[in-house]
């Protein structure tokens, strides 16, 4: 029987230390730890992530999802006014396996109070730099639109879809698969370029702030007040590796409404399981979602990069396939 | 044939694409930020030995392709085909050329070889790691160089050419790694 641990004690060791300097680095910024429930009445709506249900036999059957996140708990908290918080959790991904991906891991996701998309990805530097600080010392830290990115290697605008444009790129490059997955779906097209030509030719050693996304990968962040092409989102990549998510958050209700339509029509489209909208989200962005921004960081995969593991198995105590 | 998913794919699983048989050779799983998750995929042609790279959506499935290796007994050749034996039902498969491929300059009547069959028809050959052949034809040496250092070509009797030390004569049995195409030893009779 496989029962011993798929790491080694080395890296239990590493885990604990960065879950020491994270909270250290929390206590000194005077944010506060909170926990949410991981087990939820309701469950986020996008239409690329998918949840384990389960029924709670005391509460008449009713269904219950384990978060692929904290957000909408963790958004009910700011708005209920308890200012900046971060939690420490697991999340949950079903079908999510392989070398960066275990269906249940651990999340850093934290919401910083009058913070714009800016001023979080100066702290989520900050952060970063102080975990890696002693064990590999990155180069200076590239912060990049996602639009000059996406420029700069492609040639192609990712803010205006243009079938023929992108067909043609697909087909010089080599990406026959492309024309076929992504058809007439712009964001299908912004996943799969981005995924196969510019994520794993990032400059190794260096921090990766991409900024501003296409409208059409909006999440939960705000539109850019001056275009409303771009979304106020940001991701986080080391050495290829997305580590981090994060939004200058969306804090008007309707909006948030038509966007979980949106994805519960996508979701029906693509026959994923159907989901309802998380009312209790929106009643607290109806009562006020203090201005914010919040990001969550695979804390996995940074031990991943930290030790020079190639698998995330290799920094889990028991990975999926013996937990 | 069963039919498997993205998340069965592992090196050496044999599948069926574009018609063709093929093997896995790495599957990644790739999931960009909160997008749509691919399965980037490096996959062997069997028929064409070509190496691909190919993009699933996750979730997708491909049919298996009824592949197997099978040990035989390479019995002779008949000028179009060549003849092969499962030592132990008898059963004879006929592969021609373009099949037997590079393996042909290292097949020896009656030696064993892999044989990798498609909905049981001869889809590829694969001599023996190490086969042991007569040189029937090199340059005399010089005598007394045992170093082995510079070589001269000699010829085998199933008409492979391989470079072996000054010394090794003709009439001599040497064995060569058939999969990099060098002399490893003298053979004593």
């Amino acid at each position: 029987m496989d029962w011993q641990p798929s790491c080694s004690f080395e890296l239990l060791r590493l885990r604990a230390r960065m879950l020491q300097k994270i909270r250290q680095f929390f206590a000194d910024r005077l944010v506060l730890e909170v926990e949410t429930p991981l087990l939820c009445h309701a469950i986020g709506t996008d239409p690329h992530l998918n949840f384990f249900s389960t029924e709670c036999t005391s509460l008449k059957q009713q269904a219950l999802f384990l978060q692929t996140s904290p957000e909408f708990a963790m958004k009910r908290l700011l708005a209920a006014g308890c200012g900046s918080i971060y939690q420490i959790c697991k999340a949950f991904r079903n079908g999510e396996a392989g070398r960066y991906h275990n269906p249940e891991f651990t999340l850093l996701e934290w919401y910083r109070v009058g913070f714009d998309l800016s001023q979080l990805m100066d702290e989520a530097e900050e952060l970063i730099t102080a975990l890696f600080g002693e064990s590999m010392a990155l180069q200076p830290t590239q912060r990049i639109s996602y639009q000059a990115l996406f420029q700069q290697v492609t040639g192609l605008n990712p803010l205006l879809f243009s079938y023929e444009e992108y067909a043609s790129y697909a087909q010089n490059n080599d990406l026959i698969d492309a024309v076929s997955l992504c058809g007439q779906d712009h964001s299908s097209w912004l996943d799969f370029i981005f995924s196969h030509q510019i994520q794993p030719n990032l400059a190794p050693n260096t921090l990766w702030l991409i900024f501003g996304y296409p409208a059409c990968l909006p999440s939960l962040a705000k539109v850019n007040v001056d275009n409303p092409l771009i979304v106020e989102r940001a991701e986080l990549f080391i050495n290829g590796v997305e580590l981090g998510n994060g939004y200058y958050e969306l804090s008007d209700a309707k909006e948030q409404a038509r966007r979980f339509d949106k994805e519960i029509a996508s979701r029906q489209a693509i026959n994923r399981p159907a989901v309802t909208r998380d009312d209790r989200l929106l009643a607290a962005l109806e009562a006020g979602l203090p201005d914010c921004s919040g990001i969550a960081i695979g804390l996995d995969r940074i031990l991943m990069l930290l030790s020079h593991s190639p698998a995330i198995d290799e920094v889990l105590a028991f990975s999926i396939s013996r937990a | 044939m069963a039919v498997y998913s993205t998340s069965e794919f592992k090196a050496g699983l044999k599948v069926m694409l574009d018609n063709d048989p093929c093997a896995i050779i790495e599957n990644e799983f790739v999931k960009p930020g909160k997008g749509q998750a691919f399965n980037r995929v490096k996959i062997r042609n069997l028929k064409s030995g070509r190496v691909i790279e190919r993009t699933f959506k996750s979730g997708e499935s491909l049919e298996g392709a009824d592949v197997v290796d099978v040990d035989m007994q390479y019995l002779y050749s008949d000028g179009e085909y060549r003849h092969f034996m499962k030592p132990d039902t008898f059963e004879q498969y006929q592969a021609d050329e373009k099949i037997v491929g590079d393996a042909a300059k290292w097949l020896k009547d009656q030696d064993s070889c892999t044989v990798t069959l498609w909905n049981d028809a001869p889809l590829a050959v694969t001599p023996a790691n190490f086969v042991e052949l007569t040189i029937v034809e090199t340059d005399p040496g010089v005598r007394g160089d045992t170093s082995g250092g510079g070589g001269k070509p000699a010829k085998l009797d199933t008409g492979a050419v391989v470079r072996v030390p000054l010394f090794v004569q003709q009439g001599e049995v040497i064995k060569v790694d058939t999969r990099t195409g060098e002399y490893i030893s003298r053979v004593k009779e």
